[in-house]
């Protein structure tokens, strides 16, 4: 007990170099605003950007968590075909020369022309926000675990099929497993770009979601509101973040008792 | 007198490389009897593991006859206890799941195989280590797992690849011993390779010396040493002989 608040402790003291430099950095900003009298149409403080946030807190609620709902969708149907690709880009290495060059491809088309297109296609709704969130987030997952499916030793292997284990045996018992840690570096990249490209969806035309007040704002010139949506979608993508890794610790808890004792 | 474990006549196994046919081992004749322990022991490269692959059924072999159980030339993956050097336990198992690994590849039921597993290790002393990950494990107790993972798959015939190859001097003294002692309980038949000339004379009823590769059989020599075995015996006249008539042969094939 004593121990885990210890360490604890010990941990959220190693959060405060980054904590000193982004109060600082705040500092500057808002010391920066006031001497130089920037207008607020074209920066404003984070002090005015908190006032924002407070002011418009109920209207922003409803737009977050309409953000929310389209980013979760969008992970939890990244995190599957994530999976199923790596599963078949694994299957023989024809399947993996004709998908991966496609896959590639899929990452270097501009989200911000695409998601025009895809408005045009299928209309206000959810549904061209989920597919931009799968967009950018199916790849990192499926390219991470497609590496850790191959990163199982093939001794081992042999000692499988001398068992005489199925191919589908090798997969699920050892394989699958193997690949968890990758597979949870792929969805932490991931879940960094899930909001993201939530916002980018809502940004060309939505009914809610905080990229559509992020753009009302802007045309409109309230600086400080698009600044505080812009806060939300931090806060959001850090907390999903927290959350990934969390599940990662609990579901792993064998990965972080070997990393320990190797250091 | 029953028909033995397993017999080899004429294994050859050829692979290519680029646009080479190379050997790998050319026809090899070898017995391995009920309840014997017989060692391979040849210069490093040979073809030994390879010999291994295709007894444990993970290869084919070129040409040449293979019984095993008295079947000839039959489907061999599953009738063997394989083991290669590294332990290569699954480290988000504990020890005692680990171990029951060959049984959830059998379908065995899950508590049954638990049964079995725990038996096992409270059989051969590692009970208090059933709950824990492969990462807290020391090199030698990871090997002990390995074996019994092992053993519990297929307890009647084990193919030992250098089980013992990287863990230090004294940890594989006290290893080895263990093996005997499950050997002798348990009353396998073992396939055992190693680079150690004293672990061939201590452990083994028969070794056979590998020539450089393609790997033929070059000798066989049966170790005259009363059983149980203990680590004293190397310091006898009869086994310091044996000892250096296999060094001298070994060594004229490593310059080969």
């Amino acid at each position: 007990m004593k121990d885990g608040t210890l360490s604890s402790l010990r941990k959220l003291a190693s959060y405060g170099p980054a904590i000193i430099l982004a109060t600082l950095l705040l500092v500057l900003w808002e010391s920066y605003v006031r001497l130089a009298r920037v207008s607020p149409f074209i920066l404003p403080a984070p002090t005015a950007m908190l006032q924002a946030l407070v002011a418009n807190w109920g209207l922003l609620y409803e737009h977050t968590l309409q953000t929310l709902v389209e980013t979760l969708i969008g992970l939890a149907i990244s995190v599957v075909l994530g999976l199923l690709i790596a599963v078949l880009l694994d299957l023989s290495p024809w399947v993996r020369r004709a998908l991966y060059p496609l896959l590639l491809t899929s990452q270097t088309i501009p989200m911000v022309a695409l998601a025009p297109l895809l408005l045009v296609w299928f209309g206000y709704g959810l549904l061209p926000k989920v597919l931009l969130v799968i967009l950018y987030c199916f790849f990192p997952i499926a390219v991470a675990c497609a590496d850790g499916l191959l990163s199982v030793e093939p001794e081992l292997i042999k000692v499988l099929r001398s068992m005489r284990a199925s191919r589908w045996q090798i997969l699920w018992l050892v394989r699958l497993p193997g690949a968890l840690p990758a597979f949870f570096s792929g969805l932490r990249i991931a879940v960094t770009y899930s909001v993201t490209g939530a916002i980018v969806g809502e940004y060309v035309g939505a009914e809610k979601g905080l990229g559509l007040y992020m753009e009302t704002s802007a045309n409109s010139f309230a600086m400080a509101n698009v600044l505080a949506a812009v806060l939300i979608t931090v806060v959001l993508t850090i907390l999903l973040f927290g959350l990934v890794a969390l599940c990662e610790r609990l579901a792993l808890p064998w990965y972080f008792t070997q990393a320990r004792t190797q250091r | 007198m029953h028909s033995p474990k397993l017999q080899l006549e004429g294994v050859t196994y050829r692979y290519r490389a680029g646009r080479q046919s190379v050997e790998a081992l050319a026809g090899i004749d070898l017995t391995v009897n009920a309840g014997e322990f017989v060692t391979i022991i040849g210069p490093s490269g040979c073809g030994k593991s390879t010999l291994f692959n295709i007894i444990a059924g993970v290869e084919e072999p070129t040409d040449g006859t293979i019984m095993l159980d008295g079947e000839v030339n039959g489907e061999r993956a599953g009738k063997t206890g394989y083991m290669p050097q590294q332990p290569l336990l699954l480290p988000w198992r504990t020890v005692e799941e680990n171990v029951m690994l060959g049984l959830d590849i059998r379908r065995v039921p899950r508590k049954l195989a638990r049964e079995q597993a725990h038996e096992l290790l409270k059989r051969f002393g590692l009970s208090e280590f059933a709950d824990h990950y492969p990462a807290s494990l020391s090199g030698g107790m990871s090997q002990r797992v390995a074996l019994l993972r092992t053993v519990l798959f297929h307890p009647s015939f084990l193919l030992l690849d250098e089980p013992f190859g990287a863990l230090d001097a004294l940890t594989r003294l006290s290893l080895q011993m263990w093996l005997q002692e499950l050997w002798q309980s348990l009353k396998s038949s073992i396939l055992f390779i190693t680079h150690d000339v004293r672990e061939a004379i201590l452990l083994s009823d028969r070794i056979y010396i590998f020539s450089a590769r393609p790997a033929r059989v070059l000798r066989v020599v049966r170790v005259e040493l009363p059983r149980p075995r203990r680590p004293e015996q190397l310091a006898t006249p009869a086994a310091a002989s044996l000892e250096q008539e296999l060094i001298s042969l070994l060594l004229k094939e490593q310059r080969a």
